[in-house]
């Protein structure tokens, strides 16, 4: 199945990318996937790194077709 | 109402000084309003390991950010008596002493105001996606973390 991917600020950076469409395992997980995303691109501090599924700050869930998760890095609005 | 309408909370570039003058004048004829008040944030040029920061290049994952924005603003309008409140956040790049954020929130009297203005500053900077790289003298960068 097909997942939508989105990486911010130094991420991207890190990442060299914005976007992308991943095929995924069904069955995946979010958490899964950002210890995949963050072996692949070797993105420092993964702790730091928070994930949205669909605009929602959750890890834990098991992702379906065409979900989108970004990857967040620490927010530095104001 | 006011509340009820979706708000859009980024500009591009920074916040004009006019656009807080204007936005003050614009409430003149709101006259059950008793208080203001009015949070600025402003870029720091920041020394880091002997350079200085001369810009901040906002970015953010906007989609998230306008609903995220929408629910702080609800919350607010049910925690405190508001008569109403004005958000705006810069995208894109910001030099020093320039505005990013723009807080206004108005009320009859003041401590309400003024609550409810630290609640939006602080619930902006932990929960909106909003990204900042801070750009030095140099044209080398670091990326922003809130504390």
């Amino acid at each position: 199945m097909k997942v939508n991917i989105k990486y911010f600020g130094m991420i991207a950076e890190t990442a060299n990318r914005s976007e992308e469409v991943l095929e995924v395992a069904p069955g995946l997980s979010a958490k899964e996937l950002k210890d995949q995303q963050i072996r692949k691109y070797q993105i420092s501090d993964p702790d730091a790194v928070q994930l949205a599924v669909n605009q929602n700050l959750n890890s834990e869930v098991e992702l379906k077709e065409g979900d989108e998760v970004a990857f967040l890095p620490p927010f530095a609005g104001g | 109402m006011d509340k009820k309408k979706p708000k859009k909370i980024f500009v591009q570039g920074a916040i004009a000084p006019e656009k807080i003058a204007q936005s003050i004048a614009n409430h003149q004829s709101k006259t059950n309003i008793g208080a203001h008040s009015i949070f600025l944030g402003q870029i720091r040029a920041d020394e880091v390991n002997g350079k200085t920061v001369s810009a901040i290049d906002y970015s953010a994952y906007e989609e998230m950010a306008e609903s995220v924005f929408h629910e702080i603003r609800e919350t607010a309008f049910s925690k405190f008596n508001i008569t109403c409140a004005h958000i705006y956040h810069s995208l894109g790049k910001v030099k020093k002493g320039e505005l990013c954020l723009f807080v206004f929130t108005s009320s009859a009297h003041r401590k309400i105001a003024i609550e409810a203005c630290n609640y939006f500053v602080e619930e902006i900077k932990s929960k909106v996606p909003i990204f900042g790289k801070e750009i030095f003298e140099d044209e080398t960068h670091q990326w922003k973390t809130n504390k």
